[in-house]
């Protein structure tokens, strides 16, 4: 369960620039469920789920997980939640140029150092899973949209998170490729984990896949705003 | 344990692949690295050796050498002065010298003539109208053994001398322009008087009476100075130091090109760089894994630029005689010495180089670096 507690976050604070992107979001939500953030650019889906996701911290408020606070801890600790607990799965797929799909899915996992045998075989069976086997040599930028996007989803998963979190997922996607997405993410619902996702494509917050739809406006919940 | 060497192997394995992904900045930087260090090598291996050649030599040199002085000028010294000196407690042997410089016009070259000293392990007096030659001369003059070497004397007079033999290459750093020769043939072609040295040397067997034997020739003699080989030793030390040092202040500013290129290139991190360190600490990378990753990128590079520099270094100064520096750090006027120092490594010399090259770039990346890893893992999200 994750508790979010009057989130408050400020960005360019004092300055001339201030911005309250999110301004106040109490909210629970279940595990193992797919839920969806919605709503217009700038409405604070983005930055709520980076909270959430220990990627940043709030400036007011409270976030834990099952029970325990991580708006209070230290950098060191949040990012041992982080690589533990959440996938990330980015927009722009955010994979690194140069390195082999294989070499990018099994990067989360090199500060853990396990064996690297153990490593490359779950790689493996991640790219296998999600059809991505035969590509496991190839250059990242070689791929298209809908291969970048599934090795981003196998980069997320290599450490066994219980959370992924995906931010406008389908955003460089055709209609085709969104629905296939939709689906991956239902996939990963069945199996245990809680999927985070914030769109604003009808595509994804109207399928059948998705528990719950929260929609954000200006920073607050719809229903507060 | 094994843990921490694993993550270091992951670290290294992203690091190389990193290297490999910006060839050309890498290669770039890595040339330019690895000439500083070869010049700077070169220069603190061939110094190093020239001091140490000398002081091999001139160990087998006496102890004393003393000198008439006249006004505050070389005199020569009268040969009654060896009888005057008498018995001194310490002193093993001692013996009038005869040498002088010649100019020989047809090489344009200054020659050393020296008479053998008498009971020299090494060479024998040469016979009347022989003479034996450094490498120098010989390569100059074109001479080998048998063949005649014609000089004119002080007075204008023809001389011929018949080459004998010629002096050993591993000597050849201070005997390239050396001449030897019989002790009435030098009289003869300098028209020296026969009552006359140019000097006196005497051995001492213990070092430490080395000084108190020059105490008492001075009281002794007092138109005389007293000339020891360990002040000699200190002034080629001081000679082949000073050179050095000029040669380095010359490559300062090569030094400080190399310092702002490296800021530049390493420092200056691109935005892929800065997107990429984002993207690592957003999948669960702490800072200090980037900085770890960052510490061994350049760790790679220059411990790679300080092997092959050094290993350059090596190749030039003791397989290629250091033919690029040659005429500054030897610095004889006309007949340089083809001299291939005896190969030598000194352990502190390595580490000085290596604190002033790999340390500097070291420090100099790893402040941007830090800026750049402790940026706030969202960054890639906005």
């Amino acid at each position: 369960m994750i508790e979010l507690r009057d989130v408050k976050k400020v960005f360019n604070q004092g300055r001339g620039n201030e911005l309250w992107a999110v301004r106040g979001v109490t909210l629970d939500l279940e595990p193992r469920q797919v839920t969806v953030f919605k709503g217009p650019s700038g409405s604070g889906k983005t930055t709520l789920l980076s909270m959430i996701g220990a990627l940043s911290r709030p400036t007011s408020g409270r976030i834990s997980l099952d029970g325990t606070l991580l708006s209070n801890l230290p950098e060191r600790f949040m990012t041992q939640v982080r690589r533990s607990t959440f996938g990330f799965v980015f927009q722009r797929f955010n994979l690194i140029r140069g390195l082999t799909v294989l070499e990018n899915v099994m990067l989360p996992a090199y500060p853990l150092a396990p064996d690297y045998g153990d490593l490359r075989h779950r790689a493996h069976a991640l790219l296998t899973q999600f059809g991505m086997e035969a590509k496991a040599s190839d250059k990242v930028e070689w791929l298209s949209g809908g291969e970048a996007q599934r090795a981003a989803i196998c980069r997320a998963l290599i450490n066994g998170p219980r959370i992924l979190i995906a931010d406008e997922p389908t955003a460089n996607l055709d209609s085709a490729r969104s629905r296939e997405l939709v689906g991956l993410l239902g996939e990963l619902q069945d199996l245990g984990k809680t999927v985070l996702v914030a769109s604003h494509d009808p595509l994804v917050f109207e399928s059948a896949r998705v528990s719950r739809v929260v929609e954000l406006r200006d920073g607050l919940l719809a229903e507060d705003a | 344990m094994r843990e921490f060497l694993r993550r270091q192997r992951y670290l290294i394995d992203y690091s190389l692949s990193a290297l490999a992904r910006r060839p050309g900045k890498h290669l770039a930087l890595l040339l330019v690295y690895t000439l500083v260090v070869f010049l700077l090598a070169s220069v603190m291996l061939f110094t190093q050796s020239l001091r140490r050649e000398a002081a091999l030599v001139l160990a087998q040199s006496p102890e004393i050498i003393l000198q008439r002085q006249m006004a505050g000028r070389h005199d020569l010294m009268p040969t009654e002065y060896l009888d005057r000196i008498g018995r001194i407690r310490g002193v093993s042997a001692k013996y009038g010298r005869l040498w002088g410089y010649f100019y020989d016009p047809a090489a344009r070259a200054n020659y050393t003539l020296m008479v053998p000293p008498p009971g020299s392990p090494e060479y024998r007096e040469p016979a009347p109208g022989e003479i034996v030659i450094g490498a120098g001369i010989a390569r100059t003059r074109g001479l080998d053994v048998g063949d005649y070497l014609s000089l004119r004397s002080a007075r204008g007079e023809p001389f011929a001398f018949r080459v004998a033999a010629l002096l050993p290459h591993s000597t050849e750093l201070v005997s390239t322009d050396l001449m030897l020769l019989g002790a009435g043939d030098f009289r003869r072609f300098f028209a020296f008087p026969p009552d006359r040295f140019t000097d006196i040397v005497l051995q001492v067997r213990n070092p430490r009476e080395v000084r108190k034997v020059a105490e008492k020739l001075s009281l002794a003699l007092p138109d005389t100075r007293p000339i020891l080989r360990e002040e000699i030793l200190r002034t080629y030390d001081a000679v082949f130091g000073w050179r050095q040092g000029l040669v380095f202040v010359l490559m300062g500013g090569m030094v400080l090109a190399f310092v702002i290129f490296a800021w530049d290139r390493a420092a200056g991190l691109s935005f892929d760089e800065r997107r990429e360190i984002g993207i690592l600490k957003s999948i669960g990378w702490e800072t200090a894994d980037v900085l770890r990753m960052k510490f061994w990128e350049g760790a790679i590079l220059s411990l790679t630029a300080f092997f092959l520099g050094y290993l350059l270094a090596y190749a030039h100064v003791f397989y290629l005689a250091a033919a690029l520096f040659e005429p500054v750090l030897k610095g004889w006027a006309v007949l340089y010495p083809d001299f291939r120092p005896i190969p030598f490594v000194d352990g502190l010399q390595i580490a000085t180089l290596f604190f002033f090259t790999v340390f500097p770039y070291t420090v100099a990346t790893i402040v941007p670096i830090w800026r750049a890893a402790v940026t706030d893992p969202d960054a890639v999200m906005r």
